[in-house]
């Protein structure tokens, strides 16, 4: 079936409601897609807060906020774009609030802020309340909020529709080609249908999935990303990954940064807060990529728990009060995945993958560029995790994961309205289901071969991990290159037991798998090349920042022997680079 | 240890359209034994089972850890999400079938569409056209604690499909649209109690509760729907007196 519209949301967790949201206001014809249904999506995960320098129970202004998104960025940052982050945050958390979402209140009726960890006052002097939340419940307050207001605008859901292709009119970007729509698998009964439209929107999350940690659900598997690299299309800065310092041991599920923002300690072995040795100012509340590199300094001298590879997360101290009105859901986590009473007992916690920094390029309109130049692919859009503006450079804080999403889905759908009204809808394209369902149906009519997805999926899951997570070197990245291309070839070969059309789920993880091959080459790629450190690049054989060789973003374009990376200057306005210190 | 795990299958299509031995006409009972940790999840197991003896068990999945409210299913004759109950919790034999009371479409998947429809019903978002303050709304510390627990809701369905009422009647909106709409009814900042009221005294509305506890007990986010529901029935109850 084809399906016309103006514009076209590929996912629905809160960039892709927050556009639509716009585009229904604007009276724009939407159509929203997901594979799951909307309030399913991961943005509904998303615990500890969401920053804005509202200044509710302290001093705060947002250009503080600017300055510690670059600097926990470690200045790969584009400061354009930080500004807009830092900016935009106060009216669309204000917005939020209109609209119904239940933050916790100070007092005097204001909305509650709490601490994170790389938020401070006057440029770096000391921690600031900055983290607007809703218990640590924030990520799905806002997914329901968002998807609530999509329900009272009329907003048209297509859910349980995987996007599978993208299509484009006039040939493909690269030869000057525009978005013309999507092509979708309706996972209930194995149908492709074309949905047409004007403008389209990528807003499908990360793909933490390629990881054997993570803290990423299931569905996270950067289908949208992996769909822009086969159109030609270059990934930005995919070698760098957040490994957030406190996941569940073995399983990765997050315990949110909130526990120590309220003041939760991390303990070695020794009983120590190690933390003073790394980040004397910050302690806990360093940057991510900080706390999970002296975790592991912790665990390589010996100083895990039991001299294993994690640590302790003390929350005791804060009292049951704070405990059950503030962190209600992560001290329920750790009773029921690990067996631990976090009133009574120190949390076992290790690093988990958790956030993709990089990812599709986009200008601060939030449309789709392809090139070092900036060059727009027409109709092209994409915003939240999925995208790489980038807001978060080398390394992302705390809470601004939300932000973005929440800021450039708004900015997405508000230039997509605009964009809307100025262009012919596409004419249908002749077979444009053909090429995707010629894939499917080799994957499904393939006999028996030996090769299982499962298998394939285990074995990335685990030269990822090991070899391109928290630390990095040239041999365990060259291996990880190796394999992943080796896992490639036989992922050509893959095949699975179920041929029926109704909820194929072994089809379509069989597909997913595609996608997180093509992005781990892409991350491989561009990790092995930059030699230099920097945030959550950590090469042990290239310990030191380098700005003169590597102050750039990384453009990697999908090639037959593997991809071609070209480089583009980062956006400096307001800081210029300095040593990164806490 | 040694799982026996029982999964009620059912695929829709013919043999010779899926090319599956598995495959016959009705729901039927199918044993697997996995090796399992007794920290490990019931989804891990379906997992296991989909990686390494059966690729084509379908079931829904997504956060594995709650919140996303995907894969609520009827495990050991009580509705629980498979990513929130351990195998330590349920012993060395698991049944797990689909949400009762819901069209199947294929092994653990139902149909959801007439449940989120249930939801919609319920004007499930905040109504003041009074005009919106350049800063927040304030909202006092009770205020705000008054609607608390219902804001938890994940929408996974476990209440409604564990509710006799229901089942006897399928039309009636069911606890999880009404915790929805008791989100908002209590909310200090929402005007739209009366509209909500009005749909809920309906006769497939709140009356058809009879406080069985059913929905209280399956919550996977400890909800107290049940008290929820009454309180909703009381202001419809206030409102006429």
């Amino acid at each position: 079936m084809d399906y016309p519209f103006d514009a076209i949301v590929v996912g629905a967790g809160g960039a892709g409601l927050w556009a639509a949201l716009e585009l229904a206001r604007e009276g724009v014809n939407t159509a929203v897609l997901t594979k799951l249904y909307p309030t399913r999506s991961h943005t509904g995960t998303a615990q500890g807060g969401v920053c804005a320098a509202l200044g509710n129970l302290e001093e705060d202004r947002w250009d503080w906020h600017m300055f510690d998104t670059v600097k926990g960025g470690d200045y790969l940052v584009d400061q354009d774009a930080a500004e807009v982050l830092a900016h935009e945050a106060i009216e669309t958390v204000i917005e939020l609030e209109h609209m119904g979402l239940p933050f916790n209140r100070t007092p005097d009726g204001k909305i509650d802020q709490r601490r994170f960890g790389g938020h401070t006052r006057n440029f770096g002097e000391a921690p600031v309340r900055r983290a607007c939340f809703a218990a640590d419940r924030t990520g799905h307050m806002i997914l329901q909020t968002l998807y609530q207001q999509c329900i009272k605008h009329g907003v048209k859901f297509f859910d349980e529709y995987q996007v599978v292709d993208l299509l484009f009119e006039g040939g493909e970007p690269a030869e000057g080609g525009r978005a013309a729509g999507v092509v979708a698998y309706r996972v209930a009964d194995g149908q492709l249908h074309t949905f047409r439209a004007k403008a389209v929107l990528m807003a499908t999350g990360g793909f933490g999935r390629m990881f054997r940690i993570t803290s990423n659900a299931h569905s996270l598997t950067g289908d949208g990303v992996a769909l822009c690299y086969r159109h030609g299309i270059p990934l930005e800065d995919m070698e760098f990954f957040q490994f957030h310092p406190t996941g569940i041991v073995g399983i990765g599920i997050l315990l949110s940064e909130a526990a120590r923002g309220e003041g939760g300690t991390l303990l070695n072995d020794k009983g120590e807060r190690f933390m003073e040795r790394y980040a004397p100012k910050l302690m806990e509340l360093a940057p991510r990529d900080m706390v999970s590199r002296a975790m592991y300094q912790e665990i390589r001298a010996g100083r895990g728990i039991g001299g294993k590879d994690y640590l302790y997360l003390d929350v005791r101290h804060l009292g049951r009060k704070v405990i059950e009105e503030k962190l209600p859901d992560i001290t329920d986590f750790a009773r029921i995945y690990q067996g631990v009473e976090p009133l009574k007992e120190p949390v076992p916690v290790q690093p988990t993958a958790h956030y993709a920094m990089g990812g599709i390029p986009t200008n601060v309109f939030s449309e789709v560029v392809q090139d070092e130049k900036g060059t727009v692919v027409p109709g092209l859009f994409a915003a939240g995790e999925c995208a790489c503006v980038s807001v978060h450079g080398a390394n992302r804080l705390g809470t601004n994961s939300l932000v973005d999403l929440l800021v450039f889905g708004r900015r997405a759908g508000r230039q997509m309205a605009r964009y809307a009204g100025t262009v012919e809808r596409p004419r249908p394209i002749a077979d444009a289901a053909e090429p995707i369902r010629a894939q499917l149906d080799a994957i499904k009519s393939r006999k028996s071969t030996g090769e299982s997805v499962s298998t394939i999926r285990h074995e990335l899951a685990d030269v990822m991990m090991d070899n391109v997570g928290v630390y990095r070197d040239d041999k365990l990245l060259t291996a990880a290159r190796d394999k992943v291309r080796e896992l490639k070839d036989r992922y050509g070969a893959v095949s699975i037991a179920d041929c029926s059309a109704v909820f194929n789920t072994d089809l379509l993880e069989a597909n997913e798998l595609g996608y997180l091959l093509d992005l781990a080459e892409a991350m491989v790629a561009g990790a092995l090349a930059r030699t230099e450190s920097r945030g959550a690049h950590s090469r042990e054989d290239f310990p030191e920042r380098d700005d003169a060789r590597w102050l750039k973003h990384t453009l990697a374009y999908r090639g037959p022997k593997g991809p071609t990376l070209k480089y583009k200057p980062v956006s400096i306005t307001r800081f210029e680079p300095k040593p990164r210190t806490y | 240890m040694n799982v026996d795990l029982r999964i009620l299958r059912y695929d829709p299509e013919p043999a010779e359209l899926t090319g599956l031995p598995t495959t016959q006409p009705k729901p039927h009972w199918v044993t697997y034994k996995v090796e399992a940790d007794p920290m490990d999840r019931v989804l891990d197991l379906l997992i296991k089972v989909k990686a390494e003896q059966d690729g084509s068990l379908s079931f829904r999945r997504s956060c594995g850890h709650g919140i996303c409210g995907s894969d609520a299913m009827l495990i050991n004759s009580r509705n629980r999400l498979a990513c929130r109950i351990r195998v330590d919790q349920l012993g060395k034999k698991i049944s797990v079938a689909p949400l009762p009371g819901l069209p199947v479409v294929k092994d653990l998947v139902v149909e959801m569409s007439g449940f989120f429809g249930k939801y919609r019903s319920v004007k499930p978002y905040l109504i003041n056209d009074q005009p919106e303050p350049e800063r927040e709304r304030l909202q006092s510390v009770k205020d705000r604690a008054r609607y608390d627990d219902t804001t938890k809701c994940i929408l996974c369905a476990a209440c409604t499909t564990a509710c006799p009422s229901f089942w006897a009647r399928p039309e009636y909106v069911g606890p999880a649209a009404i915790v929805q709409a008791h989100r908002f009814i209590f909310d200090s900042r929402d005007e739209g109690a009366e509209e909500r009221l009005e749909i809920l005294a309906d006769e497939d509305g709140v009356w058809r509760c009879r406080t069985i506890f059913n929905c209280v007990d399956a919550c996977p986010r400890g909800i107290n729907i049940t008290k929820a529901i009454l309180e909703v029935s009381s202001a419809i109850v206030g409102r006429r007196g």
